[in-house]
């Protein structure tokens, strides 16, 4: 449960107010990085390829910038109750947005290998699709955080079983492309790894789901089954 | 002999890292129960000050209350021992058990009560006596005056109220000239040497520096081994830091009432949480 009302203490309103604020702007951010990274992956655009990896840094300074201001927070205004489970919360959510951050990175520089050699035919089409899905799962994960929606943030946790069974899907592709052609061995582990990175960005998007449901419900549904996460929540609009 | 040390080691730690995944939650189904209150209801003259209470306190756990000013939080406390009973207009209705038995029942000794659901306030109280004597003075009302039996009493619950170290060498000085936080802990041991089954604790920290009060609080934490302590206090992070129960009230009422790390991270009540986190209601 998550009060709308406000705190006696306007600063403490604000400096909460303000961490969210912060983690927003750093999902954003987040965000563009994917998706730029996914971009220079089916475009070969290496001077995109380097601009992600340039926006890390900036990543890193709100990480590192939010984490400071929570444990400011917890120092000096020892939170309690939803106040606490959102800081708590935040802290834990900027860490998997900050691996999200270094994944897209991880695709820049597949990118940037990928665009000195021939593009494939396919021209890394499954790669599109699995890279959309993930950029629209992490664009609800944030909406779920911006609204504190729970329910929103449960489906967007079941989307990260499509995404495992379409990286198999991929992987096994590849597999058949190194059998049938074995030049196309190196690009193809560059591909892989940038499949693996997209993988990686969905598990990081669904425990910022996890994350969510903690902070709004004040359940923790980590290493639960789906059906499982969802009875939590239902249990806990009741 | 080492090989069966070795497997017994091996044994216990199992033991340890299956109960830390389990973490230690609370249940009040598990307790031994106290300290039963049912329907109680208490008014000053016209004025209702309790409504319809109904709670359980746990033996050899600490049960916090905590609620803004005027919540009735003082006011149940006292009823545990019934000390409401000083005031004329106050009335009650409901029970309290203390061990299955109503306290409030007319053939209850009132005296015996208080022995056995000993009291501390906010300010602390000692007797313009000695520090020994303030100690002993339960006893000597019981009429035991033998010296070494007193003596006895004395250093242990001094010891148990962590003040022994500090006193041993002036037992004999007025408690007057003890600090605030000194003379607080004196009066724990005072109520605590006559051996009670309750502990109520109205306030016991709020006039003392922070230091003090981590004392009293690390005492709390020491004395729940051996009583059942109930405590009302303002500060809702000293409640979050001693107590195994907490209850909020809120205009007489009790609003929620549950184990403390529960009540701390996740209320029920909107109530609670709007309390708890310094909201407007």
């Amino acid at each position: 449960m998550v009060t709308s009302s406000q705190h006696i203490s306007q600063q403490f309103e604000k400096e909460l107010q303000d961490i969210r604020s912060l983690v927003l702007a750093m999902g954003g951010l987040i965000e563009q990085q994917v998706a730029n990274a996914q971009k220079a992956l089916l475009t070969g655009d290496s001077e995109l390829a380097r601009s992600v990896i340039a926006l890390d840094e900036d990543v890193n300074d709100f990480e590192v910038r939010i984490d400071e201001e929570c444990i400011q927070i917890i120092a000096l205004r020892q939170p309690t109750a939803s106040d606490l489970r959102l800081v708590a919360g935040i802290l834990k959510t900027i860490t998997d947005l900050e691996r999200i951050g270094d994944e897209s990175v991880n695709i820049a520089r597949m990118a940037m290998n990928l665009s000195e050699k021939d593009r494939p035919k396919k021209n890394y089409r499954e790669l599109q699709s699995m890279g959309n899905h993930i950029l629209g799962m992490l664009r609800d994960a944030l909406d779920a955080f911006a609204r504190f929606d729970a329910e929103q943030a449960i489906k967007v946790a079941h989307e990260d079983q499509d995404i495992d069974s379409e990286y198999e899907g991929i992987i096994r592709q590849l597999i058949t492309y190194m059998m049938e052609d074995p030049r196309t061995v190196t690009q193809a582990i560059d591909m892989m790894w940038s499949a693996r990175a997209l993988e990686r960005i969905g598990d990081h998007a669904s425990n910022i789901c996890e994350h969510i449901i903690y902070l709004v419900e004040g359940k923790d549904v980590r290493h639960l089954s789906l059906e499982k996460m969802a009875e939590v929540v239902r249990e806990g609009k009741r | 002999m080492e090989a069966t040390n070795s497997q017994q080691t091996t044994a216990a730690r199992a033991i340890d890292i299956e109960s830390l995944q389990r973490g230690q939650k609370l249940d009040m189904a598990n307790e031994t129960i106290c300290l039963e209150v049912n329907n109680f209801n208490l008014f000053y003259g016209k004025k209702q000050a309790l409504f319809d209470v109904n709670m359980k306190i746990a033996k050899n756990r600490v049960t916090a209350f905590i609620g803004p000013s005027g919540c009735g939080k003082s006011t149940l406390l006292r009823s545990f021992n019934r000390m409401n009973d000083l005031i004329d207009s106050v009335e009650i209705s409901g029970e309290m058990l203390l061990d299955g038995q109503d306290l409030n029942k007319p053939s209850v000794n009132v005296a015996d009560l208080r022995r056995q659901v000993g009291m501390v306030f906010q300010k602390p109280n000692p007797f313009p006596k000695s520090i020994y004597e303030n100690v002993a003075y339960g006893l000597r009302l019981q009429g035991i005056n033998d010296r070494s039996t007193l003596d006895k009493v004395v250093e242990k619950s001094l010891k148990g109220a962590a003040l022994w170290d500090e006193v041993k060498d002036r037992l004999q000085e007025s408690a007057m000239g003890m600090s605030g936080g000194q003379q607080q802990r004196l009066v724990i041991a005072r109520a605590i040497a006559i051996e009670p089954e309750v502990l109520l604790l109205d306030e016991p920290a709020s006039a003392l520096d922070p230091l003090s009060t981590l004392k009293i609080e690390e005492l709390i934490y020491e004395l729940k081994e051996q009583y059942t302590i109930v405590i009302v206090t303002h500060n809702m992070q000293q409640a979050a830091r001693v107590s195994d129960y907490t209850a909020f009230m809120y205009m007489g009422e009790l609003i929620e009432f549950g184990a403390t790390d529960e009540l701390f991270t996740n209320p029920a009540k909107k109530q609670t949480e709007d309390y708890i986190t310094g909201r407007y209601g």
